[in-house]
């Protein structure tokens, strides 16, 4: 018997997932986070879900992890202090970023611009230079260089980055820089741009590098904790990184680039989602993670999620791949409030957090969340309790969103619907950013809805989009953990290639993919995976020559014997679906990549007991509910009683310990053979 | 004769009851497709101008043309006025002369494109954008002559025509349009961007037409407005006062030799509507810098700032354009006669914002803010390359945001919405330059408590021979500082000849052979500062220092001493500032009135002081007469 274990560590609760890999039997354990070390709940977490399976972590062969490590340390500002080396000329590089003012006309009135990463007081600038062509214009001043970086060796930095104009045309001096620091400052890590994003733009390749080294040292001591810990306990496991593109990496290659895992919380998500998908037999499919502060979106293609070049944390975007998960600041503690002037309803983007949380928690909020409003509805049966143990305030509740329908002048149920339905907006907004916006019709999707509060706004959102099924899966808030245990093995290896298609040889094209195959081939090796379970694919980003932004296209390599004509048609065909036209201009490549994968690891879905289409020996109370301005009674239901076949019809409330579900009137859930509620408009 | 509008379907749209959240979850809509327009023009735009800078500005208007969501106001008012011809479903307008929809645009480069939304036979919409084309031929690359007299010379100018007729491309017009521009393909690929944003709008009102039902819809566009007139009816009464206060600045030359150029207004409320008079601006120019000013754009950057200052969560529309009474002299700079020229109006486009900020703030200094980067300078490069390649390059600069009541102002950032600087590597691998420097010029922020953001340098290095121009200003006047800041530096331009020799540029300037390994030193200005330097903490004085964006003795304006290591002497800084006596600056610190600016200018920045303007003329009556929207 083996067995892969799944953790994902967010805000409130570590989860973690225990996967027989023959039989796909699982077990769940929920246990609080540590946020000051995060590793010890995921020690916690292991060993309650081992105790309570009975199952020896001998037995554990894989243990699959998605942090959010990473993304913390650069949302609170707690990462290292980092050391910048850029070309002679452009220590400035991300004081002026790209020189925006967001806000829109007048923003500027209020904009305070957030510190960079780099401080500019340890920012040291190399006389080097290279061309945009690759040539070397002025060579390395190595005596000079190697003074700057002795004063910032007395300032303590603890870790180096290096960005160079063009370097990633041509590294070479980088490299000599990074041989140089490890002479003069032995130890301290250096992260290289030329290595973590060898792409054109100089500030993006800059502060994509220097994220790197300001979140590495965090990393790196996390993982290697956690490395050590797990291999004490567990001596057959190998622990490995969810990255944010969905892909697994191997625990060392993760710490070395961190910059590769600051959505790996989100991708575990969509991974999970992808895995339900897959056994309920849905290919296409639109996700929606809704937290208590923020909801993360995503769309995922033929059993593909969309990956995105760029990735966004706070108010600083890095160029490293992450699935195209969209956040939106709504959330169950999103805080409903009434400015003075307009008297219009707005939601979030201010939370309750998790302290002191929605008043209906009684832990001394008093601010009107969406969490507040659904309890006034009564969509959140004060008889459930969330996360098993917290009770919930319906007077608190009240008085709250009282406040809120007194400003604006509403009955109370109305005020608490007007809430209920602006976060639904506010999320489907997101929701349209990766269907709708990026040429996808939602009506060609099913809604897979997880996270603690997406299945009580889960139907809704399908009424919005015509997005059905709306899919609830069986641990709506566990859905990461699967994420994290059922993904493979994956590396992307990419490098720039500007060149119009007349001037581009289809030989040379075709070497520069085989070699960036054979790099992710020999990356995968050194993960153990075995090269017949490797499967690699391509992919080349293209656009018309002098536009601004490229979409990756997927290439056989066998068809590069007929030139570009099949790959000039698939771009001209994606463009018209995107943007509306095509254009009479010479097309150019971009990047060229390479993507090596492993076979995800083969576990089927656990089945539930079936049962007949009627629901009532799950059923076990009824609640007033407002729904549309209609008042009416739902029937309540206790998930883990359900059987296969059920059908429960609207309105009615569906609780588990970690999710509640709302069926609205003529809707119907029916329970599929894995326990997914499947919630369609009835026929 | 004001444009037709067709319609099939004769039931007018009814203005029925909106429930306040239904009306909220509207406006959330119509923001969101408003930044779904952005997405799509910057994905598919070609030019750098608009695919990087984002020099571009779309909005979503009512049935009647006025704005919900957008940047600059409604541009529709002006078109319908001046159409005479039908407006029919599947129609597109494009036009590109601001002398045919009142300003709306302000200069040719801009192209206009309006799209009618009809549902069911009935107009409930209209989506419009208008983005700037680097090119539209004329006399110089780039289209903005600085000794253009007439519009006419400035490049092809379209009046307001269908481009698109019943859904179908006029393709022999946009043909005979792009003829006349040197970058044909640039303008073809911004212009199929403008429409493809326009359309996306489009489809998303008709998708919330559908989903509210037309008379819902059509209903909360216009309770919208009359939400923020509301909301603004208040702002103006609390924040305007009764008595007449003035203010004016200035546009330094015209490229001509001539200037400075006075920009006056003179603000005053009357029961609940502000009245904006310009009188007292300089009469129009002969040359180029002239700039229509639209006044519903003006009511729209009055409102968008007040909004900015005093209450940034009111969403702004068109709504509260009857609060606001703007008169602007005819034939004065702000307001031409035709023909005169108008491309390099951006100055005075610019410097109206700091009008703006000096009018509505001196009564009420704790939300005044300083003079700001108040243009967008340019820089345009071309040639013919070694392989007889065109290029043609159309930079945008950037500089110091004002020190406001709110903090420091950013260094080296745009005051545009949206605009973001072009990344150096992709210059270098698309033009034949290296740039050797980019970066902030120590000192060059206004001081003050809340200090000036800093000018931006940078270092071209041509490596073609070829022609420069280039368009700023600010470099006789100064970014002025407020309550108790100091102004900031001045903008200037040297060339670094190959052969060693140094040549001072004017501000504004075309045809300026380079030869290969010139080096230009492009430096724009600095913020004015916020408040007293002195009571600036010296601590951030001495980070500043450090990060090398204050020189060592700049740090003496803050009346801070440092030690050998940039760290504070705490006792020689006390005994420095306690040693100031007298402290009684005037609310706004100009650096000297303009005798006395033209008096040091040979002096102080190598060229000489511009002489006294002589007015410019033109026709009265070629322009469109807007009537009265009360």
């Amino acid at each position: 018997m083996s067995y892969r274990l799944g953790v994902d560590v967010g805000g409130t609760f570590t989860d973690v997932l225990l996967i027989n890999e023959a039989t796909g039997e699982f077990h769940t354990a929920k246990v609080p986070s540590t946020p000051a070390d995060s590793s010890l709940g995921v020690l916690h977490g292991i060993e309650r879900v081992c105790a309570q399976a009975g199952v020896d972590p001998n037995a554990v062969t894989h243990v699959m992890h998605g942090t959010t490590v990473a993304t913390n340390t650069m949302l609170t500002g707690t990462g290292a202090r980092v050391g910048l080396v850029t070309t002679k000329g452009y220590a400035q590089v991300l004081q002026i970023a790209r020189s925006f003012v967001p806000g829109g006309l007048g923003g500027w009135v209020v904009y305070q611009k957030s510190e960079p990463m780099a401080p500019l007081e340890l920012t040291i600038e190399a006389d080097e230079r290279i061309s945009a062509r690759g040539e070397i214009i002025r060579p390395l001043d190595e005596a000079a260089l190697c003074e700057a970086l002795a004063g910032l060796r007395e300032q303590a930095i603890e870790a180096l980055t290096v960005c160079l104009i063009n370097s990633f045309t041509n590294g070479v001096h980088e490299e000599r820089i990074r041989a140089l620091a490890a002479v003069v400052m032995p130890g301290v890590p250096v992260s290289i741009s030329c290595e973590i994003m060898p792409e054109m733009q100089e500030y993006e390749r800059t502060v994509t590098t220097v994220a790197n080294s300001y979140v590495r040292p965090k990393v790196e001591r996390y993982v290697r904790n956690l490395q050590r810990e797990i291999v004490q306990r567990m001596p057959h496991a190998r622990l490995r990184i969810l990255r944010s593109d969905g892909g697994l990496a191997a625990s060392e290659a993760a710490a070395s680039c961190p910059v590769k895992l600051l959505m790996s919380g989100p991708a575990g998500g969509v991974t999970g989602a992808l895995w339900v998908a897959a056994s309920a037999g849905f290919p296409n499919l639109l996700t929606l993670d809704m937290g208590g502060t923020s909801t993360d979106v995503a769309l995922v293609q033929n059993g593909e999620a969309r990956v995105r070049r760029e990735t966004t944390v706070g108010d600083v975007t890095v160029r490293s791949s992450s699935i195209d998960v969209r956040t939106v600041g709504a959330g169950g503690g999103s805080i409903a409030h009434v400015p003075a002037l307009t008297r219009a309803l707005r939601v979030g983007p201010q939370s309750a957090g998790a302290e002191p949380g929605p008043a209906a928690y009684g832990r001394g909020g008093l601010a009107a969340t969406v969490t507040d409003a659904s309890v006034v509805l009564g969509y959140l049966p004060t008889v459930a309790r969330l996360g098993g143990d917290m009770p919930l305030a319906l007077a608190l509740a009240t008085a709250a969103v009282q406040q809120v329908a007194d400003a604006l002048g509403l009955p109370l149920l109305r005020a608490a619907e007007g809430i209920y339905n602006i976060v639904n907006e506010n999320m489907y907004g997101a929701l349209r950013l990766v269907s709708v916006e990026q040429g996808y019709d939602p009506r060609d999707f099913a809604l897979m809805a997880f996270g603690g509060a997406g299945p009580l706004h889960a139907n809704a959102l399908g009424r919005l989009t015509g997005a059905w099924p709306v899919i609830i899966p069986p641990g709506p808030g566990v859905l990461c953990a699967y994420g994290d245990a059922t993904t493979a093995v994956r590396e992307e290896m990419s490098r720039t290639y500007v060149r119009r298609f007349a001037a581009a040889p289809a030989l040379e094209l075709h070497t520069a993919l085989s070699e960036l195959a054979a790099a992710g081939a020999r990356a995968l090796d050194a993960e153990g995976v075995p090269r017949h379970e490797q499967r690699t694919r391509f992919e080349v980003d293209v656009r018309y020559h002098g536009q601004g932004l490229w979409l990756p296209i997927a290439l056989d390599l066998a068809e590069l014997v007929s030139g570009f004509p099949a790959l000039t048609a698939r771009f001209d065909a994606q463009h018209l679906q995107l943007f509306t036209f095509t254009l009479e201009v010479p097309h150019e490549f971009v990047n060229l990549r390479a993507i090596v994968q492993g076979v995800p690891p083969a576990i089927a879905a656990g089945q539930i007991a079936a049962g007949g289409p009627d629901p009532a020996a799950a059923a076990y109370a009824t609640q007033r509910v407002r729904i549309e301005g209609v008042d009416a009674d739902a029937c309540v239901y206790d998930r883990p009683r359900l059987l296969a076949g059920n059908r429960i019809h609207g309105p009615a409330i569906v609780t588990q310990m970690d999710s509640t579900t709302l069926v609205l009137p003529a809707h119907v859930a029916s329970v599929d053979p894995f326990g997914n509620l499947l919630i369609r408009p009835e026929a | 004769m004001p444009a037709r509008i067709i319609e099939t379907n004769p039931v007018p749209l009814a203005r029925v009851a909106v429930d306040p959240i239904t009306l909220d979850i509207a406006e959330y809509a119509l923001k969101n497709a408003r930044f779904e327009m952005d997405a799509v023009l910057f994905r598919t735009a070609m030019s750098p101008g608009i695919r990087e800078q984002h020099d571009e500005f779309p909005l979503i208007a009512n049935r009647d043309g006025k704005m919900i969501v957008g940047q600059f106001g409604s541009f529709i008012h002006g078109f319908r006025a001046a159409y005479e011809d039908t407006i029919e479903e599947g129609d597109i307008f494009l036009t590109t002369d601001p002398y045919s929809c009142a300003g709306a645009i302000s200069h040719a480069n801009d192209w206009l494109v309006l799209v009618p939304v009809f549902k069911d036979g009935r107009l409930i919409a209209w989506t419009a954008m208008f983005g700037h084309m680097t090119d539209i031929g004329g006399k110089v690359p780039g289209s903005l002559p600085t000794d253009a007299r007439q519009i006419y010379e400035e490049g092809i100018v379209v009046p307001p025509i269908k481009i698109y007729r019943h859904g179908v491309l006029q393709e022999d017009l946009l043909r005979l349009i792009l003829h006349n521009c040197r970058l044909p393909h640039w303008n073809r690929s911004d212009f199929n961007a403008i429409v493809a944003a326009c359309r996306t709008g489009a489809r998303r009102c008709v998708e919330l037409a559908v989903r509210f039902g037309d008379d819902v819809f059509h209903s909360a566009m216009a309770d919208m407005l009359e939400r923020n007139r509301r909301a603004m009816a208040q702002l103006i009464a609390q924040n305007i006062p009764e008595r007449r206060q003035s203010f004016e600045d200035f546009i330094c030359d015209d490229g001509m030799g001539m200037g400075p150029y006075r920009i006056a207004c003179t603000m005053w409320r009357e029961g609940d509507r502000v009245i904006f008079d310009f009188a007292g601006t300089a009469p129009q120019s002969v040359g180029s810098i002239n700039f229509f000013l639209n006044e519903e754009m003006f009511k729209m950057f009055c409102g968008v700032f007040m909004i900015m200052v005093f209450d940034p969560q009111i969403m702004f529309n068109d709504g509260f354009y009857d609060l606001m009474d703007v008169r602007i002299p005819e034939g004065s700079l702000l307001k031409p006669r035709h023909p005169a020229a108008l491309s390099c109006r951006t100055h005075a486009l610019g410097r109206i914002f700091d009008v703006i900020s000096g009018l509505l703030g001196q009564g009420n200094p704790d939300f005044l803010c300083a003079a700001g980067f108040s243009d967008s300078p340019h820089l345009m490069y071309s040639g013919y390359d070694h392989a007889g390649e065109w290029f043609q390059l159309f930079q945008i600069g950037f500089g110091g945001i004002p020190g406001t009541p709110f903090g420091d102002g950013a260094d080296g950032h745009s005051l545009w919405p949206n605009f973001t600087n072009v990344p150096n590597e992709y210059l270098e691998a698309y033009f034949p330059l290296r740039i050797e420097t980019y970066e902030t010029i120590a000192d060059s922020g206004g001081a003050g408590k809340h200090r000036g953001g800093n000018a931006l340098r940078v270092a071209y290095r041509f490596l073609e021979p070829g022609e420069i121009s280039i368009h700023d200003d600010r470099w006789l006047t100064y970014p002025w500082g407020v309550n108790g800041g100091t102004p900031g530096r001045r903008s200037q331009k040297r060339l670094l000849r190959a052969d060693g020799s140094v040549q001072i540029l004017p501000a504004k300037c075309d045809r300026i052979v380079v030869a290969t390994d010139d080096l230009l030193l492009f430096e724009t200005w600095g913020g004015g500062g916020w408040g007293d330097a002195y009571a600036r903490p010296a601590d951030l004085v001495a980070r500043d220092v450090r990060r090398g964006l204050v020189s060592a003795a700049g740090a003496q304006r803050y009346g801070v001493v440092l030690d050998a290591s940039n760290e504070v002497d705490a006792a020689a800084t006390a005994a420095l500032r306690s040693a100031r006596t007298e402290f009684a600056p005037p609310v706004f610190d100009r650096g000297g009135d303009i005798e006395t600016l033209k008096a040091r200018c040979l002096a102080e920045t190598g060229l000489p002081p511009p002489t006294t303007p002589v007015p410019g003329r033109g026709a009265a009556g070629r322009r469109v007469a807007v009537p009265d929207p009360r």
